[in-house]
This record gives structure tokens, sequence and C-alpha cells, in this order.
């Protein structure tokens, strides 16, 4: 829509003039008092709390202050450099797979992952190679918060396929025992699910054996979100029209050669959209490993809020909330307008076929 | 003639030895998973000396519940305790998603607005609501808006008859009178014969084809009956208002605000997400369906309420179950700012006193499973019906 047509419907009648003119004086009495609190009157630098005492605007000396802890959490600040460094290795991996990796795309996916976890895991815990060890207790952060959002999209994905696959078997013991893990999963909350994660795993492990509260964690968003991505690329699957496996069959192609090589890439390019939703809801949930004692970017922001020294005042909470809520909304948004670009081409690429 | 039963082994895929094989060697390896967790429960439970058995819920809880909706005294067992915490959870949950579903109906409309600016807000609304946790919002609601609000002494009020302030919302609560069953009765009795009225004018119009008049003197007549009856008997109800008075309100109802919280947080993030799927829903039905309903004369919210809206509602449902669902599960973050739910109060402090995680995690994951069927039954059952009377 172009500026003038937008401008023209904007009075098209005198019913929607005038609603325009209130949505702008609305808009002028609040916008500037936004403007002045977040960046006009906003404390910028100081030498320390006193600087924003008073001042009824954002305090982003506070976020200053804290940004390490934002960043690493009590990770030790002159262990930092490896968390950065398994976050280099994970861009250079991505960027080396979106610029020309061809063959075997699915398997090489699955390798890499796996093996990059392994070194993920080696470097950020430290203790072997003569790294000194860092207690998952003392993650946190910004780099926290990664950590479960992407070892979960990456555990989640795989498994979801799985138990997708799994549910439309036609072996019906298989199918059967997919779709009750699924639906019950799907009926229970994530903060139960990890609640249960954390105080029942102790007793289901063998005596003697402690699992990490990080780890239960992890196993819980895990479990959780198989189910919820199962659904998403069961919908890619269904999408498959099943002329397509007959014919690869028809062809002489073994039933699972067929799947990986016909079925399974047109199901999951058209998953994709959904997969990338539930990516984001992920996102977001990582906040709920506060309850579990853990302190990811939320809740390094909620444990600072604490500190005396910045009991100056109301602002200071609502700097921290709307920075928190900025950071999560600028990468929840444009992966969704990504996901919403990629459903669009997806739905272009099917007009053009038919 | 009837084909012969098949027998379970070929309806299960037990002939093929290749299919036998895969489905027996899973099932022995969940049993196997199976025992061996249960052999570690065992084993734990004897070395930690758990207590096991459900005759937990039949001692004295000892705790407080800062918001119960039945009695609740002292002396109090834990069965009690997890009644209390459970009907918190269906109020918060069904509060939320009335809440959300009107909210979501009114953003979707303005979503479609002809005024574009008006639609670029509630396009705004959506996106930022939808792509910020909902604990963060929560945390917001509770910690940043509620938190610094004035004690009772200075609370906001409107119209001096809904207070808010530090303790919660205070608002009238209605009493009954004297009058009051003489009312319901004379209520019930004007509602039933407006639904017949309605039913008998509804038969008339689809036989001649003209709408049937008469139908709001009937509406009228239902509500008028009671409230002259009001007359004779007296108000049936008295408002009891809350007054502000030294160190607290008095009177009326109140409500914790780590409930309003919950309420406001939860309804205004359900809402986004429903507002797009109604949206969505009303895209995909609007079109034709609208034009038709403009060539035949009929006016903008005529169309909607009467063409649009009912075949939206049909068309969103399932998925729209889906979000209650969410919406409903998400009420477990209550815990994080201290709603004394299912999850704070069963699974959390009566956990931490009993000392017996396998049973009350088990009867907590338990509710909220069964809640949630329910949930999909009442909307399977809606959406049948809806079905058929399509036909």
């Amino acid at each position: 829509m172009s500026a003038t047509t937008f401008l023209r419907r904007c009075v098209s009648t005198p019913l929607n003039a005038v609603v325009t003119a209130a949505i702008l004086i609305w808009l002028a009495m609040t916008l500037p008092g936004l403007v002045r609190w977040t960046l006009v009157d906003a404390v910028w630098s100081g030498p320390g709390p006193q600087a924003c005492a008073g001042v009824d605007a954002a305090c982003w000396l506070f976020i200053k202050d804290r940004f390490g802890q934002i960043l690493f959490g009590s990770y030790p600040p002159s262990e930092r450099w490896r968390p950065i460094l398994c976050l280099a290795i994970a861009i250079a991996g991505v960027a080396m797979f979106a610029l020309g990796w061809r063959s075997r795309k699915l398997l090489a996916a699955f390798v890499l992952t796996a093996l990059y976890a392994i070194v993920a895991t080696i470097l950020l815990r430290g203790g072997w190679f003569g790294l000194s060890p860092v207690p998952t207790s003392q993650w946190g952060g910004i780099m926290l918060t990664i950590i479960v959002a992407a070892s979960t999209i990456a555990t989640s994905l795989p498994a979801g396929l799985a138990l997708a696959l799994a549910r439309r078997s036609n072996l019906p013991i298989v199918a059967g025992l997919a779709a009750f893990y699924i639906d019950v999963m799907r009926g229970l909350p994530l903060v139960g699910v990890l609640f249960l994660a954390i105080v029942l795993f102790p007793l289901f492990a063998p005596p003697g054996v402690e699992i990490n509260v990080l780890l239960r964690a992890l196993i819980a968003f895990t479990l959780f979100n198989a189910a919820i991505m199962a659904e998403v690329i069961r919908g890619g699957l269904q999408s498959v029209p099943k002329g397509q496996m007959e014919a690869a069959l028809s062809l002489g192609l073994r039933p699972w050669n067929a799947l990986m090589l016909c079925v399974l890439p047109q199901a999951l390019r058209a998953a994709i959209p959904g997969i990338v939703n539930v990516s984001i809801s992920i996102i977001k949930e990582t906040t709920i490993v506060l309850i579990a004692g853990l302190f990811d970017f939320l809740g390094v922001l909620q444990g600072a809020l604490i500190d005396p020294a910045w009991n100056i005042g109301d602002q200071i909470r609502q700097t921290a909330y709307f920075f928190a809520g900025a950071v999560f909304f600028i990468i929840c948004f444009g992966l969704s307008c990504y996901s919403a670009g990629i459903e669009r081409r997806l739905s272009k690429g099917e007009l053009q076929r038919t | 003639m009837r084909p012969p039963p098949v027998p379970w082994s070929t309806r299960l895929k037990l002939d093929d030895p290749r299919s036998f094989a895969i489905q027996v060697g899973l099932v022995l390896l969940l049993c196997a998973a199976v025992a061996f967790i249960a052999h570690n429960v065992g084993a734990n439970v004897a070395r930690l000396n758990l207590r096991v058995g459900f005759d937990f819920l039949g001692r004295p809880a000892g705790f407080d519940i800062a918001q119960a909706l039945i009695p609740y005294p002292e002396t109090s067992t834990y069965l009690r305790a997890f009644w209390v915490a459970l009907l918190n959870t269906v109020l918060l949950g069904a509060l939320s998603i009335a809440g959300a579903t009107v909210l979501g109906l009114a953003v979707a409309l303005l979503r479609l607005a002809r005024n574009p600016l008006l639609a670029l807000l509630a396009l705004g609304y959506v996106e930022a609501v939808r792509n910020i946790p909902l604990l963060l919002q929560l945390f917001f609601w509770y910690f940043a808006v509620l938190g610094p609000l004035p004690p009772p002494r200075q609370s906001l009020s409107l119209f001096d008859l809904v207070f808010l302030n530090k303790r919660g919302l205070a608002f009238p609560w209605p009493v009954p009178e004297p009058g009051f069953v003489a009312f319901m009765v004379l209520l019930a009795v004007g509602l039933v014969a407006f639904v017949l009225l309605a039913r008998a004018a509804r038969r008339r119009r689809i036989a001649s084809g003209r709408p049937a008049r008469g139908l709001w003197g009937a509406a009228l007549l239902a509500l008028v009956l009671p409230f002259a009856g009001t007359l004779v008997t007296g108000t049936p109800v008295a408002w009891d208002v809350p007054t502000p008075g030294g160190f607290n309100i008095a009177g009326g109802a109140t409500v914790i605000p780590e409930f309003v919280a919950m309420v406001v947080g939860m309804t205004i993030y359900g809402s986004a997400f429903i507002a797009e799927l109604i949206r969505g829903g009303i895209v995909s039905v609007s079109r034709g369906q609208s034009e038709a309903g403009m060539a035949l004369g009929l006016s903008q919210p005529r169309i909607y309420a009467t063409i649009v809206i009912p075949q939206v509602f049909r068309a969103v449902l399932p998925p729209l179950t889906g979000q209650y669902i969410t919406l409903f599960k998400n009420s477990s973050l209550a815990a994080a700012i201290g709603y004394p739910d299912l999850m704070l109060i069963f699974a959390g402090t009566a956990l931490n006193q009993t000392g017996q995680p396998l049973e009350i995690i088990g009867m907590t994951m338990a509710s909220y499973l069964l809640i949630n069927l329910a949930i999909a039954a009442v909307a399977n059952i809606a959406n049948e019906r809806m079905l058929r009377r399509e036909r």
C-alpha cells in the first residue's frame, strides 16, 4: 500500500477521520514521553547508582554496570573467551552450511551438530586439556539462554522427526505409542515437566548417580518440545501428497529411500515455518529455567534487581524489563518475519507449480 | 454375510516377521526402561527412607493459602489443600481464557479495521505481545505495575466502587436479599418463555420467509417480568461496596495482587494469539460471504454479527482449542510470582513438607492432563454440533 493510499484510507469517511485524529492525538501524547524516557532523559553514564537516583527515566547505567553478568552470568571473567569461541565456531559452521554444503545435508548436519555438542561441552565445562573447570551453576545470562534454546532446538528436532515418523508408521503398536507420548506431553505444562525433571530424575537414576540440574532442565525441555515439533513435522508430512511416495516406490526405490529422498525433503520444507514458530516459542520458554533455580538472561536481571545498591526507585526495574523485552522482541520478531517470508515464498512456489 | 473377524495379531501387524521384530523389540525395550526406572526408584526410596502411599492426603497440611474459594480452616488436610489449589488454577485458567477470547476478538476486528492506522496499531499490539516471553510480562505486571501501587489508604479508585492498591483489587460483591429466590424464579420463567417464543418465531420465519415480529417484545417481557416482581418483594441483591478504612479496605470482595497480575498478563498474552487465529478465520471466510451480505443490502455490523462471525468460529474452533489448552497450561507460571495455584501450593509447598515427590507430582500432572482432556472433549462436542448443523 503506497503512502498516498494509506493517507487517503485514513480519512475515507468522517468516522475514519475522527478515529485517525484520535489515534494521532494519543500518539502525540504518549510517544514524546516514551522517547524522553528511553533516550533523552535517560542516564547513560555516571559514577554509580546515585547518578540514576531520582531520575524518572531509563537508567542504562544499570544495564552497562551489569553487562558482563547479563552476557555470561557468573562465568569467571578470565574464561569468557571460551563461550565466545563456542559461538564463533557455531556461526562459522552455520555459515559453511548456508554457503555451500551440498552433499548429504541431513546426515552432515546431524553428525556435525553432535560433534559440536561434544566440543562445546568440553570447552564450556573445562576440566580437560588444561582448561580450568567451570561448574554449570556458574553459567548464566544470555549465554545460558542461548545454550538452553540451541540445545533444545537441536535435540527436539530429530526427536520430533522420529516421533512424527513413528506416529505415521503403518505399524499400529509403534504409531500408538508415539501418539500416546505426544498427546500426554502436549497435555502437560512445561513448568510441570520441568518440576518433574528436577524432583523425580534423581529418584529415577541409579543410586549414587547425580544428574546435573542444567542437564535435567535440558532433558525436560527436550521431552516437552519433541512432542510439539513432532506435531509440526507431522503437518509437513501430511502436506506431501500420497502420490509422491507411490511414485518413488514405483520407480523402484526402497521404502526407506523413498521416504528419505522424496517425501522427507518436501515435508521438512513445508514444515519450516512451523519449526521456526516452535523455535520462537522455545526461545521465549527458556525464561522458565528460572523456576529450576538457573539464572538465564531474565534470571540474571531479576537477581540484579535485588541488589540493595541499586534499590533506588522503580526506574531500575522498568529499565531492566524494558531491556529484556526489547532483546526478546528483536530476536523473536526477527525470526517470525523470517518464517513469514519463507511461508510466502513456499506458497508462491506452490502457485507456480499448479 | 459378515466378513470373518480379523484376528488381533493381524490387526497389530504381528504376522509379518519384520513388523513383529520391530514392534515386539520396541515394547520389550520400553518395558526394560520402565523396569530399570522402577528398580532405581525402589532402591532410592529405600535408601532415602522416603514415605510411600497416599495416606498423607488425610494428614493436616498446616500451611495457609492466600486465596481459597472453598473454606480452608487451619486444620485442613493435604487433600483439602489440593482442592483449593486446583480450584485456584481452574479459576485463573477459566477467567483468562474468557478474557483472552473477548479481547482477542476485539483485536482481530481492529486488525481488519478499514482505518489503516488503527489496523497498524492493532498489529503493533499483537507483535509486541506475541514476541515477549509470558514470564517477563507477568513480572512486568506483578513487580513493575502492581508492586509500586499505593497502600490501601491511598487506593486508586474507580467511581468509589472498585479499589486497587498494594494488597489487591477490591470490588462490590452481590449479597442475596429476601427477594432473591423469587427474582431468580421469575428470571428463569422469563428466559424459558423467551427461548420458546424465539424458537416459535424462528419456525414461523423459516416457514413464511418473513422476519418474525414481536421478538423484541418477548425479550423485553423476559426482562420486565423479574424486575416487576422486585417491586413486590424488594431488591433481590444488595451490593456490598468496599469502603476504604484505616489500614485496609472493608467490605466488598478482594482478590490478591498475584491473581490480578496473572489474569491481566495471561489475558493479554492469550489475546494476541487468539486475535491472529480469528483474523485468519475472518479473512478465510470473509470475501464472498460478506459480498453476498452486501448484495442483500445488509449493514456491515449485521454482516459481521450474523454471517461472518458464526462461520469464523466454526473455522477456528479446532486451533482455538489448542490455544485454550496452551493458555491453561501457561497458568502454571503462577508459581513464579507466587499465586497459590496447583504448581505452587501442591507441587511446591506440599511436596516440600511431605517429601513424597512421586505421589504429588503424579497427582499434579494427572490433574493438568485431565483438565486439558476435558477442554479438548468439550471443544470436540461443540465442533461436532456445529458441523452437524451445517448439513
